[in-house]
């Protein structure tokens, strides 16, 4: 037994300092409010053990929000890229998504460096065992070493490192990713804490020596030339780009693989973890694809500074000797050699349907939790929580309202909203067909969305504030320029004609042209004589937005109304809903088991049918009047 | 707080000279101006009921009264419009239909007085008895009855929303993962697919339009002698049922189909003309007419005349009733019995019979209990009749159909794909409001099935 000692207080303490307690800890501090965050080892801090790239659909999404609400990850992939591409870009303004690839060594310092110069937040070296609870309210935790650092709130943000077990072949290891050591005793302190837990599974795969391979039989993938950054604080940043490779598997990898199926951690019964349909191992791709003839590898770098290189699309839980048999027949690959083996790995994660949507959990007070942990998968999703379960907790320490997004405000809304009321059966990941208002929650306006709900609760800077009310003003002004301008017809008239649109015969509104699906600012740059000299393209793509996906919008609208109507129809936190006789059992139970806040999220849990919610509905007005008397 | 405007029909139908339609909500007077025209110059007033036509694309549907009622000193403290038409079930369904397809929804059962209690106006007693109202639709065992019914409409609908789910699914890889190696579906193929769904929409919808609900429902026969009361039966179970959709002339003076509701399940009912051999030419076109009916029938209702000695031509019809679905009925009990009963029984042994006096109206519930049970417990084969079995199904049928045919005009319009996308999911949402099912986990399920993604 190792002895205990007072090891000092805080306001708030965040365990593990991946990207959800990153996010966390800088968003608490940033508050004003005392942090002490805490991790394994300090090197590996924001660490990457996975693809060496953040955002892509949907995440690239949450990036933005991020940034808008002033979280960290947009401005540190902008410190560290090495390429950038904006994915969709043929595709509607909702759907195109930025993604960057990652010097990841870099991340990780450029990220250790902010949080070591952020005021407020304290940061040490240390394996918690043990989360101190007292009547149902988290205050503090244990460390190895027997620190007891005691604290107003408690942030979990464990990874994937709770209880993890790495599967190569049939080599079974106890580890963290990436050769780090992982945290086993905390998971008895969970579990005496009556925290159910569950078993939760993802791969990597290899990373080879870039001086192995031929870049002759692979095709070059370069970044876009014009590249757009993640954050809105950065207009333009400088790069030496690096590129990546693409090359493809063919009928003699397959034949490696399938007779080495014996071979896969995945199918020898080892694994209990139920891993993500979108991550399948090579394995199971070929299983389940019979038909496909070849898959496709992209090979990226790690770094500047490193020869490893990413093989994405081949992750696997193969022996280390297949692994490479079947590697050295891909075109580009023949000779390469393995640095790191893919591997798969199980770790313990919580059912998020016992935490609210603030990310603090129903049954203990105080105590919040974030990323991986709750059940999701990816860097970006764990980094939104971590910043909405920081902003929570310093809001709790500070003994103010939660903040919190909706479905119709920010992907970080449905991503909480999905993972809090409906739960997940596989690591959640984030995609854009998740949100039912993707037309309004574009990567674009993120900002305009989100920046002032963050500065309202003291979290954006007083720059940052002001770089976005400079861009609300400059989009109003110039909507009413446009509505005002009149192009005439004889000057118009060339233009359209090379365009192929029938000619006018009078002058047009230039916000009516606007409108029109084939004409943008870039065409009536001749003769749009009032444009404003420092017009940004962020204002011109807000204009052309609004104007051109006018009806789309207008009807994503409407339906927003229809569901704030039910989000308002807030559900009194002390209702017994067994005594709604008229209510199905099954929704009885689902309801008392989730707690829904309001009607809105009540209709979203399943099990609960329209009918219940009528009945719902009436019981609260019942309910509201009895009260009041 | 309630965004829609609901309606609903608000008088017992097939009874009485005057009905009502009542909408509920904010559009409702946006939706009788669209569909109303007033007689005179006289403008709608609050609280006055003015003389006018209901307008279908410039076709005069029924000259009514109408009235509205601004909020909030209304029944439900919403903008309410009560208009008063004619009695028959016609103008009824079709100024409903007219309502629906301008905006408004279908409400609930007990829906006006729930809102009237969400908005303060009755008490807490009343607020009881619309909890139940609204509960026993999934509680009661009428539902049950309905479930299984809408089990073959659902079907087809699961099937259309299916494959509407394929091409959303092929869209949105192609958003969400657009850098797999997938090839990536075009705007021909959209079109297509939709263009395949729309078939079927109409397919399904052709007979449902103009206030015909139910587009076919369980084809019963009456057959038996000459006067032994078939239609009689029919007119009785008209009255009892309430809910007589429409009343098709037969085409021939011979055949008279009606559609009706019995216990939620719709019935065509046939009443044919007598079969018997005869040399009259015209009756003997009738009398082929009626077998072919009879061939054609889920179920058959077997008439006989309680006053009467068993006639060759009954003993005909028992042989061909025999092995079908049958149900026989002894009518005119209140006559003197001449007809023996024991011989009845044993020649169709595994058959319910039911004796009746129509004249008294004795009995007729024991025909109708008779027919749910020919339905739920010797499972008749209705896979053949596809139903659309009531208006709330119809017309989100129609907005489904709308959402389409605009996913199909974003396409001619080159819109982006993930503009395509919102029409196509809202016609998924619209057919699984039918069908109890959700987006985007039968989506998921679809994506992750058919394409091969990940890392």
């Amino acid at each position: 037994m190792v002895r205990t000692y007072d090891a000092g207080h805080y306001d708030c303490i965040v365990v593990g300092a991946g990207h959800a307690g990153c996010e966390a800890a800088l968003a608490s501090a940033r508050m004003g409010v005392k942090t002490l965050i805490l991790s394994i080892n300090l090197d590996s801090i924001a660490m990457m053990p996975c693809n060496p790239s953040i955002g892509g659909t949907g995440k690239g999404h949450l990036v933005k929000e991020i940034d808008a609400l002033g979280g960290e990850m947009g401005l540190n992939i902008d410190r560290s890229f090495l390429q950038s591409k904006m994915l969709n870009s043929s595709k509607g303004p909702a759907v195109h998504s930025l993604r960057a690839q990652a010097d990841k060594n870099q991340y990780h310092k450029e990220m250790k460096k902010v949080m070591e110069n952020t005021d407020n937040l304290y940061i040490k070296q240390a394996e918690v065992k043990e989360l101190v609870i007292e009547d149902g309210c988290a205050s503090g935790v244990i460390t190895q070493t027997g620190a007891k650092f005691t604290s107003k709130v408690v942030i979990l943000a464990t990874g994937t490192y709770l209880g993890s077990k790495i599967f190569i072949g049939d080599a079974v290891i106890s580890s963290g990713p990436n050769g780090l050591s992982a945290s086993y005793d905390l998971v008895d302190s969970l579990v005496k804490n009556n925290m159910e837990l569950r078993r939760f599974k993802t791969g990597t795969p290899a990373r080879i020596d870039a001086r192995t391979l031929d870049y002759d039989q692979m095709q070059i993938q370069w970044g876009d030339k014009e590249y757009e950054m993640f954050s809105f604080m950065n207009d333009h940043i400088e790069l030496d780009e690096l590129p990546c490779w693409l090359t493809y598997t063919n009928k003699s990898t397959h034949e490696v693989i399938l007779n080495n199926l014996d071979k896969s951690g995945l199918f020898t019964g080892t694994i209990e973890g139920t891993g993500p349909r979108y991550c399948p191992s090579i394995e199971t791709k070929l299983i389940r694809f019979t038909d496909k003839e070849r898959h496709q590898l992209f090979i990226e770098p790690e770094g500047r500074d490193t020869n490893e290189m990413y093989v994405q699309g081949m992750s696997t839980s193969m022996s280390e000797d297949v692994q490479l048999a079947f590697m050295r027949t891909i075109p580009g690959l023949g000779r390469c050699e393995i640095m790191r083996p893919a591997y798969a790995i199980e770790y313990d994660c919580i059912n998020p349907l016992d935490l609210k949507l603030t990310l603090e959990f129903k049954e203990t007070n105080n105590l919040f939790s974030a990323g991986q942990f709750n059940g999701t998968s990816g860097y970006e999703e764990a980094a939104a929580q971590g910043l909405i379960a920081g902003i929570n907790a310093a809001l709790k320490v500070k003994g103010k309202e939660p903040f919190i997004l909706d479905r119709s405000e920010a992907y970080i809304g449905v991503l909480i909203d999905d993972l809090v009321t409906k739960g997940t059966d596989e690591p959640y990941r984030m995609m854009t067909s998740r949100s039912e208002y993707r037309l309004l929650l574009r990567q674009d306006n993120a900002d305009l969305r989100l920046t002032e709900k963050s500065y309202n609760i003291g979290l954006v800077t007083e720059e940052r504030y002001a770089r976005f009310k400079n861009k609300m003003e400059h989009i109003e002004q110039e909507m009413k320029r446009v509505s005002t301008v009149t192009l005439k017809a004889d000057l118009l008239n060339p233009i359209l004609k090379d365009l192929g649109i029938p000619e006018v015969s009078q002058g047009m509104k230039m916000i009516d042209m606007l409108k029109r699906p084939e004409i943008y600012y870039n065409n009536l740059e001749s003769i749009d004589t009032t444009r404003p000299e420092n017009l940004s393209t962020d204002v011109i793509k807000q204009v052309e937005v609004t104007l051109k996906y006018e009806g789309y919008i207008k009807k994503q609208l409407l339906q927003v109304e229809k569901f704030k109507a039910l989000e308002e129809k807030v559900i009194p936190s002390d209702i017994d809903f067994f005594v709604i006789d008229s209510l199905r059992l099954e929704a009885r139970q689902k309801l008392d088991a989730i707690r829904p806040l309001n009607i809105g999220q009540a209709s979203r849990i399943s099990g609960v049918s329209p009918a219940d919610v009528s009945v719902l509905l009436v019981y609260l007005e019942q309910y509201r009047r009895r009260s009041k008397k | 707080m309630i965004t829609d405007t609901i309606v609903a029909i608000s008088t017992p139908i097939g009874e009485g000279a005057i009905g009502i339609v009542r909408m509920s909500g904010p559009d409702a007077f946006d939706i009788v101006h669209t569909i109303f025209k007033s007689a005179t110059s006289k403008k709608t007033i609050n609280r006055e009921l003015v003389y006018g036509h209901i307008y279908s694309n410039d076709q005069i549907v029924d000259e009514v009264m109408v009235a509205k009622m601004q909020s909030p000193h209304t029944y439900t403290k919403e903008d309410i419009v009560e208009i008063n038409c004619h009695g028959g079930i016609l103008p009824l369904k079709e100024i409903l239909s007219l309502c629906l397809k301008n905006g408004a929804r279908l409400a609930e059962r007990g829906e006006f007085t729930q809102r009237a209690f969400l908005n303060g106006r009755i008490d807490l007693t009343q607020a009881e008895s619309v909890m139940d109202l609204i509960s026993a639709k999934t509680k009661k065992g009428f539902d049950l009855a309905i479930n299984q019914l809408e089990g073959f409409l659902s079907n087809k609908i699961k099937s259309i929303r299916n494959q509407l789910i394929v091409t959303m699914g092929q869209i949105e890889v192609s958003i969400d993962y657009p850098e797999e190696d997938i090839e990536e579906i075009t705007y021909n193929e959209i079109r297509n697919q939709l263009e395949s769904v729309l078939n079927s929409i109409d397919e399904l919808l052709k007979n449902a339009q103009n206030g015909k609900i139910i587009r076919d429902g369980l084809k019963t026969a009456i057959i038996g002698k000459p006067n032994v009361g078939k239609s009689s039966l029919m007119n009785a179970l008209l009255k009892d049922s309430r809910a007589i959709v429409t009343e098709i002339a037969g085409t021939t003076r011979d055949v008279i189909e009606e559609f009706m509701n019995i216990g939620g399940i719709p019935i065509k009912l046939i009443d044919t003309a007598g079969i018997r051999e005869t040399e009259d030419l015209v009756e003997k076109i009738g009398v082929e007419r009626s077998k072919g009916v009879f061939n054609e029938a889920d179920l058959v209702i077997f008439m006989l005349n309680a006053s009467e000695l068993i006639s060759k031509e009954d003993l005909l019809l028992m042989e061909l009733v025999k092995d079908r679905h049958a149900i026989v009925i002894i009518n005119k009990t209140d006559l003197e019995i001449k007809l023996d009963e024991n011989l009845i029984s044993e020649h169709l042994k595994d058959k319910i019979i039911i004796k009746t006096s129509l004249e008294l109206e004795q009995g007729i519930d024991l025909v109708e209990q008779a027919i749910q049970q020919m339905v739920f417990g010797n499972n008749i084969d209705m896979s053949s009749t596809e139903m659309v079995s009531n208006s709330r199904h119809i017309s989100l049928l129609e907005n489904s159909r709308d959402n389409i045919c605009d996913a199909i005009g974003a396409i001619n319009n080159r819109m982006p794909y993930d503009f395509v996308e919102v029409d196509i999911k809202e016609g998924i949402i619209n057919l699984g409001k039918i069908t109890g099912e959700s987006v985007e986990k039968d989506l998921l399920t679809n994506i992750f099935s058919n394409f091969c993604l990940g890392k």
